[in-house]
């Protein structure tokens, strides 16, 4: 008998079986539980199913599957301020990632370039950055607010700030890795430094400035979070916050659950552009 | 002049060590090589005939004397002069034939595309690896990364090839089918080429002269080696031929004891800037 299912498939299985298992333990768990002491039937519609019935205030995956779906029906509705709909929320979010994030990328690979390339300013630039990265892009948020003086454009600058040094470092490191016999043949057949700089350096470099790109758009998505919970108005870090202060725990379960699907994705996005420009040795 | 094609003068390479005193590669060290002649140059691992070939290259810079090209002094890399690569030091991310054609476009930037790819082409076909233009260096065998080497070299129709160890990380039958390819090409196009080995036969079944080197630090040119073997040699005949051994046995002979012994007996009349010429032949005259 040969063990004839594919990896891919016994995996689903595997997989599809332990979410059912999660699923029911979740649904078991937060069912109601036996009957509260009898009270005065206008107290308890007051108290509501929580205090009468034993209810859980913790969701079951039913309710919030139904609440996904109502979301999922409706995702680009606008009722105000406190009242949008989740794609317009994570619409929000993706502009202010792709705006921070796209200037990070237009500094920190030219000055990366420059990094990799000069060992003179690799040496001065590193205490810089060396200080610089471990701090905590949130710590920025206040000088920002103070300096740029509004709230959008201060969230803006916190994914600047913290896309900024992975892919700065990254393309510093991937640039100075370039190996000598590369830019020998370069040197021999007299090529100019720019158009070095385009055909052997940067296709070289690129996998690991890739790399860095990479871990700079997972930092960036999991920083927007922090970020619009702090300045509040729109996006789903702030949807998230809005309806903890309403006690919906199933919308944020449900922006939870979007919040790693969104990231999955860009994840997967960057992955892909780095494996396009991978080369095998 | 025509025999100080390439003129090596007096050239010195120091590389600072960890005590402070400088360490002599080698010091007024000179050679000239005629056009279209073949030279190999031997002796042992870090004797400095990479650094001579990097010299020559325009890759490193002598920190005393001149080299001078078709009676013009070189100062740096230039498309007159191809280099091979011992490690073939292809770009991994463009095909053979874009390989190729990076260098053709190097050496006439304005030339149209399709002739730089024509040009390519031509050069990819010389070197017997038609139908494999599209495949790239991880997709290539050793020794067809290495034909693709020498194709980009000799794209660019270079005064010179050098060629660093070319063959060394090839096996056997695949160098054989190399140095048959290069030697061919060698002649059928009057190529001045200069090459690295330490592969006495290679030397031989290639050479026009044979350069010995001594070991370093403080390297020297023993001598020069006239290749006595016929122009037209066959590799599955010249061990027969007469000089075969005398040649075999004076290099042997070179590399095991005198690339040690020649500093400390240095014979009466050698001068550093002109090393003697020998040529090893056999005593008696050839069986009829």
């Amino acid at each position: 008998m040969s063990n004839a299912a594919p990896l891919s498939l016994r995996a689903g299985v595997l997989s599809l079986l332990i979410f059912v298992i999660f699923a029911l333990a979740w649904h078991l768990g937060t069912r109601g539980g036996p009957s509260g002491p009898a009270m005065d039937p206008e107290y308890a519609k007051l108290m509501g199913a929580t205090a009468t019935q034993g209810k859980s205030a913790m969701p079951g995956p039913l309710e919030v599957g139904a609440k996904l779906v109502e979301h999922l029906r409706h995702p680009f509705y606008d009722r105000g301020p406190n009242d949008k709909g989740l794609g317009v929320q994570l619409a929000f979010s993706m502009l202010r990632v792709a705006a921070g994030y796209g200037l990070a990328v237009l500094v920190a690979i030219p000055l990366g370039f420059l990094i990799g390339m000069s060992p003179l300013m690799n040496k001065a630039l590193d205490p810089f950055i060396q200080v610089m990265k471990p701090v905590s892009p949130l710590a920025w948020m206040p000088l920002a607010l103070y300096t740029i003086k509004d709230s959008g454009l201060s969230a803006i600058f916190v994914i600047f700030i913290c896309s900024l040094w992975p892919m700065l470092v990254n393309t510093a490191f991937g640039v100075s890795g370039v190996r000598k016999e590369w830019l020998n043949v370069a040197r021999t057949l007299e090529v100019g430094p720019w158009r070095r700089a385009f055909t052997v350096i940067l296709p070289a470099a690129a996998p690991t400035i890739f790399t860095g790109m990479r871990i700079s758009i997972g930092i960036a998505w999991l920083v927007i979070v922090a970020a619009e919970m702090l300045v509040g108005g729109t996006g789903i870090g702030y949807f998230v916050w809005n309806e903890w202060n309403n006690l919906s725990i199933t919308n944020v379960i449900i922006a939870i659950l979007l919040i790693g699907l969104v990231g999955m994705l860009l994840d997967q996005l960057l992955a892909r552009a780095a494996r396009a420009v991978t080369f095998p040795e | 002049m025509s025999n100080r094609f390439i003129a090596i003068e007096g050239i010195a390479r120091r590389f600072p060590s960890r005590g402070g005193e400088p360490v002599t590669i080698f010091e007024n060290l000179s050679l000239s090589i005629a056009r279209g002649e073949f030279v190999c140059i031997i002796g042992h691992s870090g004797c400095g005939k990479s650094t001579v070939l990097n010299v020559l290259a325009g890759l490193d810079q002598p920190d005393a004397g001149f080299v001078f090209i078709d009676e013009k002094q070189i100062t740096g890399p230039g498309l007159d002069r191809a280099v091979i690569f011992q490690s073939h030091a292809l770009l991994p991310w463009k095909t053979a034939l874009g390989n190729v054609a990076y260098a053709v476009s190097s050496r006439w930037p304005s030339l149209p595309r399709a002739e730089v790819l024509e040009r390519a082409q031509r050069a990819i076909d010389l070197v017997g690896l038609h139908g494999a233009e599209m495949k790239r260096p991880a997709e290539l065998s050793g020794g067809m990364r290495q034909r693709v080497g020498i194709a980009r070299a000799l794209s660019i129709e270079p005064k010179i090839l050098l060629m660093d160890e070319p063959f060394s990380a090839l096996d056997a039958l695949t160098r054989g089918a190399l140095q048959d390819e290069v030697r061919r090409i060698c002649r059928d196009t009057g190529q001045t080429l200069f090459m690295i080995t330490h592969d006495v036969d290679e030397a031989m079944y290639l050479a026009d002269k044979i350069v010995l080197m001594t070991n370093g630090p403080g390297a020297m040119i023993a001598e020069i080696v006239e290749n006595p073997l016929p122009q037209d040699r066959k590799r599955d005949e010249i061990h027969r031929h007469p000089d075969y051994y005398p040649l075999r046995n004076h290099l042997i002979d070179f590399l095991v004891t005198r690339s040690v012994t020649f500093k400390n007996e240095i014979p009466v009349g050698y001068d550093r800037s002109k090393p003697p010429v020998v040529r090893p032949v056999a005593k008696q005259p050839a069986l009829a």
